[in-house]
């Protein structure tokens, strides 16, 4: 599916990705003069930041399409360094996934945000959207290191301000402070590592080291290569979520407006991908096989303990937000195995392994900002957040209950949905491991594969206690519902969401064949030629004989047995009587008696609550005719991480010890701070000269 | 176009369809042999069923869609993964459609929608049903694909018809490995088609039921469509089974003739099969719930076992 346009045109993709971003920063400023129309200034920023997002889409697809790599260099920036931007493939990969999604947010928000009116401005949380959407349109698009960073500030900076929108909460903004300080030491960890490669590029002193045009021609000392990596590794993996990493990640992202929820998990972590591949792949280009082993290593243990917290937890965006945490680490494993391929020279496998992770990412986009918005009009729709006060919102709310069905199915990996593709090419990769020379990779991997079925079969589990227990049974709440159908744009991006996970499930094929490009320019071998030689129907990666997948026949064969069976029942109508539950004959049932949340997670809670640290009280208080009829019972659950005291509650200690220690220098008395200066001229006098 | 795998397909789902409820009706007969019981005779699950779909249907007040939906959803893809495991032949147009790890995740669906079903009309026991299964399913998923890994590893594909292929081809030998892969998924598929010592499925004491927990409220043709649809399952993962370990029967590619000699020889595999379950399950007792977790701890063990030796030993 080559996008080749038969006349010629003035602009390529680039340009229109410029114009795209700076559209959104017209919009920012647009909102902030709208500030005392504020209806009006919902409608038209959200629908022009739809339009800006059309444009990436357009300009993603066409670059990706024709495979061509355009750059400029734009009159801003440092003077020895102006600020680059190139438009290549990968890049127009991600432009393609964060446009596509903003597009079906943005859409939504027009109807999500006007619940805010009437409480509080929203001139703030439109200004930083559109910031928001165009950092994370520049961080893609830039070129050299400067640009990178100011791109991915403007992007942590705007996001934090987003995440602290509704600010009156106390939790909501330990929860932003938490994510700025992650956010800062991943940067400075990033910055270092650029440091270190624009070094090794041009020489120290020399500001055209830090172009990404001048790295990818520089060869490193392998042992400083490995620090850089590292070091970027540690930047992005903070970004992503990555476990131990992901502490922020669960706090911040369900206290921002869901709108944002959907871009933080669906997008925003995306960055940290494609800065991932973009270092390994693009700039360092030579590495040993086991950087690859602790990607790939990292992502399993995310995508393990990313659904085991899921399931704890009964906050409908918390469990959300840990699920991203899991599928981070799924693309991770992708990305790992291509980088373990590539070093042991196979590029077919490489190939499969890197659009597998790259399809997932996509993916993940998709059903997770689907999700993250279904849970956005529940939350709208009931003022709630927990969902053990939840329960049979299907009537209430069938369109949203039906898109967000599609997205624990698609999350779910089940087919014929986009989950179970990249889940499924994950699988295939990790199943060529026997074609490694190191026997103890031929091993491991495969082990891999059952811990990456274990995710899979723990996230249905999850979503089927997040599904159920929010839609499906009778209200579990106190007070009386008063939910109501999402309005129309908020079902209009559900629905459009909706319909890509369809379509990436049932038509792999052509969107591998766009991609393929990438795999082609990094890991050198194209997947396409074999993934779709059998026509668009099947998926066959590898080989015919190895593996094959149609989701095409997998759907319309379900849909066909479906048909057909209930047209054949139904030639004869037996009636259908509507009675009260029967439920063994019990009569006395009320709607506290159902199954919630903590309850349905119980036996996994049980089987894996080592890895928690977990506390339990039941306190009884006995009646006063016979103890075997209690009065009451008090039940309480603590579920904590326990990497938060392993890990975090010493760095945080630390810190704050040397801050007193350091703090001591700050005597507040002007001769000292005199005297200071002038041991410190002393000093530089000394070392100087 | 040549109609003979399009003719070989259709008998293949008939042949599933129809014969599924008698293997279950021969596995019922022979328990009751074994506990010195009358039985009621290889057609009864046929009278069953007519019965059930003979009945209204009562719908609990609370149903949703979902509810309704669900049974013909797990028909359709039981009927599915029946028209793409090799039953008869391997020469099936559907069987590229879904390799191995795609007929896995089939029967998930199906079960995510039937716990679905058993939280919809909002009952005690409809939960438990349903949080049991999806926690039995989360442990032996792993440890079936594990196994199946195994014998995907040794066979260079994880198409369940080109594992024939192979297999038939000669380039396949009996590896040590495979021992314990079968052991494996013979634990995995007592869990995940719900019999003793994982789940009773003539149980009807409330608490320890956990698929009929789930489908407790169904009644009418919804009730027949998932009581067939778990029969085909059972028959399906005995298919798969041999597919998988035991293939000799199935008829190879373009073998017309052979057909009939595989329906016998299939016959035969489910009557022996049918002793092996009856075995186990009248010689063992249901576990508690929580000793699930041994149970499935060693089958994925011996899977990974199976793993190991594979590479270590061949």
């Amino acid at each position: 599916m080559i996008f080749t346009p038969d006349f010629k045109l003035a602009v390529g993709p680039i340009e229109i990705a410029a114009a795209s971003i700076s559209m959104l920063f017209v919009v920012a400023l647009l909102a902030a003069l709208l500030k005392n129309s504020q209806r009006l200034a919902i409608t038209l920023s959200f629908f022009l930041a739809a339009v800006a997002s059309l444009l990436s889409v357009i300009a993603g697809i066409w670059a990706v399409g024709s495979g061509t790599t355009n750059q400029i260099v734009l009159l801003i920036g440092l003077p020895d360094l102006p600020f680059h931007m190139r438009l290549d493939p990968l890049a127009g990969f991600f432009l393609t996934v964060i446009g596509a999604l903003s597009f079906f947010v943005s859409v939504y928000s027009i109807g999500y945000v006007k619940g805010y009116l009437g409480h509080r401005s929203v001139t703030s949380l439109v200004i930083f959207y559109c910031l928001f959407l165009a950092g994370m349109f520049m961080v893609v698009l830039a070129d050299d290191a400067l640009f990178f960073l100011v791109s991915w500030e403007i992007m942590a900076a705007a996001s934090y301000f987003l995440v602290i929108f509704e600010n009156e909460r106390v939790e909501n903004r330990r929860a932003a402070f938490l994510y700025l300080v992650v956010a800062h030491v991943g940067a400075i960890a990033i910055l270092l590592s650029f440091g270190v490669l624009a070094g090794f590029a041009k020489g120290p002193g020399n500001f055209g080291g830090y172009t990404f045009d001048a790295m990818r021609q520089a060869h490193f000392p392998v042992e400083w290569a490995t620090v850089a990596f590292l070091l970027a590794f540690f930047g992005f993996a903070a970004k992503a979520g990555v476990v131990p990493l992901h502490v922020w990640l669960p706090e911040a992202h369900p206290v921002a407006p869901s709108n944002v929820s959907a871009l933080m998990s669906g997008v925003m972590l995306k960055t940290a991908i494609y800065g991932i591949i973009r270092i390994t792949f693009d700039l360092i280009r030579v590495f040993p096989w086991w950087w690859g082993a602790v990607v790939l290593i990292l992502g399993l243990l995310s995508a393990v303990m990313g659904v085991l917290y899921a399931l704890m937890q009964h906050d409908l965006k918390k469990l959300l937000a840990y699920h991203s945490v899991e599928n981070i680490g799924i693309i991770l494993i992708g990305v790992g195995l291509a980088m373990i391929f590539t070093s042991f020279n196979q590029p077919l496998y490489a190939a499969l392994a890197l659009i597998a992770g790259l399809y997932h990412t996509m993916n993940h986009a998709v059903f997770k900002g689907l999700l993250f918005m279904g849970a956005g009009a529940v939350i709208h729709a009931t003022n709630e957040r927990n969902m053990e006060e939840m329960g049979g919102l299907i009537h209430h709310m069938p369109w949203t209950a039906t898109l967000f069905l599609v997205g624990c199915i698609s999350i779910s990996a089940l087919p014929p949905f986009n989950g179970f593709v990249s889940e499924w090419l994950t699988f295939q990769a990790l199943l060529l491991s026997p074609s490694l020379p190191s026997p103890l990779m031929k091993l491991l991997i495969p082990m891999g594969a059952a811990l990456l079925a274990l995710t899979g079969a723990l996230a249905a589990a999850c979503f089927v206690k997040a599904f159920g227990v929010t839609f499906l049974g009778h209200w579990r709440g106190h007070h009386n519902p008063h939910a109501h159908e999402a309005n129309w744009p908020m079902r209009l991006g559900m629905l459009m969401a909706a319909l890509t996970c369809l379509g990436l499930g049932v038509l792999p094929t052509f969107f591998i064949e766009w991609m393929d490009v990438i795999a082609e320019q990094f890991v050198g071998s194209k997947l396409a030629a074999s993934a779709s030689i059998h026509g668009w129907m099947w998926l066959t990666p590898v080989s015919y004989h190895r593996a094959s997948y149609s989701g095409v026949i997998v759907l319309l064969g379900i849909l066909i047995v479906i048909s057909a069976v209930y047209l054949f029942l139904h030639v004869k109508p037996g009636a259908i009587r509507r009675v009260p539950i029967w439920d063994c004959g019990f009569e006395k049932i009320n709607q506290r008696m159902q199954y919630n949340a903590t309850s349905f997670a119980m036996p996994i809670r049980r089987i894996f609550g080592f890895l928690f640290n977990v506390r339990e009280e039941v306190n009884v208080v006995p009646h006063a005719g016979h103890k075997a009829f209690p009065k009451r019972l008090n039940y309480r659950l603590r579920i904590r991480d326990r990497l938060w005291n392993w890990i975090y509650k010493p760095i945080v200690g630390i810190s704050f010890w040397v801050s007193r220690k350091v703090g001591k220098l700050q005597q507040g008395r002007i001769q000292i701070y005199l005297l200071y200066s002038f041991i410190t001229i002393i000093i530089l006098l000394i070392f100087v000269r | 176009m040549n109609p003979y795998p399009l003719i070989v397909e259709m008998l293949q789902i008939a042949t599933l369809i129809v014969l599924a409820p008698a293997f279950v009706g021969w596995v019922r007969t022979l328990k009751c042999w074994a506990q010195g019981r009358t039985s009621a005779g290889l057609f009864q699950p046929y009278r069953d069923l007519d019965k059930l779909f003979s009945k209204d249907i009562l719908l609990p007040e609370n149903a949703s869609w979902i509810f309704r939906f669900t049974p013909y959803l797990v028909f359709g893809t039981m009927v599915l993964a029946g028209g793409i495991i090799p039953i008869l032949s391997i020469d099936l147009p559907l069987a590229p459609t879904a390799d191995v790890i795609v007929i896995v995740a089939l029967f998930a669906i199906g079960r995510f929608f039937t716990a679905l079903a058993g939280m919809d009309i909002g009952t005690a026991f409809g939960g438990m049903g349903s949080s049991r299964e999806m926690m039995i399913a989360s442990l032996a998923e792993p440890a079936m694909l594990m196994a199946i890994f195994t014998v995907s590893l040794a066979n260079k594909s994880t198409s369940l018809s080109q594992i024939v292929h192979v297999i038939y081809s000669g380039q396949s030998v009996l590896r040590p490995s495979l021992s314990f892969a079968l052991l494996a998924f013979i634990l995995i598929a007592l869990a995940e088609t719900g019999r003793i010592p994982v789940d009773n499925p003539s149980t009807h004491l409330e608490l320890t039921m956990i698929h009929e927990a789930m489908i407790l409220e169904y009644s009418g043709r919804h009730l027949a469509l998932i009581e067939w649809a778990g029969m085909m399952k059972l028959f399906l993962f005995v298919m798969m089974g041999m597919a998988l370990f035991a293939p000799w029967g199935i008829a190879p590619r373009g073998d017309i003739a052979a057909i009939p000699y595989a329906l016998v020889i299939t016959a035969l595999k489910l009557g022996v099969m049918g002793i092996v379950i009856v075995s186990i399950e009248t010689g063992l007792a249901k576990m508690r719930l929580f000793r699930l977790t041994e149970f499935l701890g060693a089958a994925f063990l011996l899977a990974t076992l199976g793993m190991l030796s594979y590479f270590i030993l061949d």
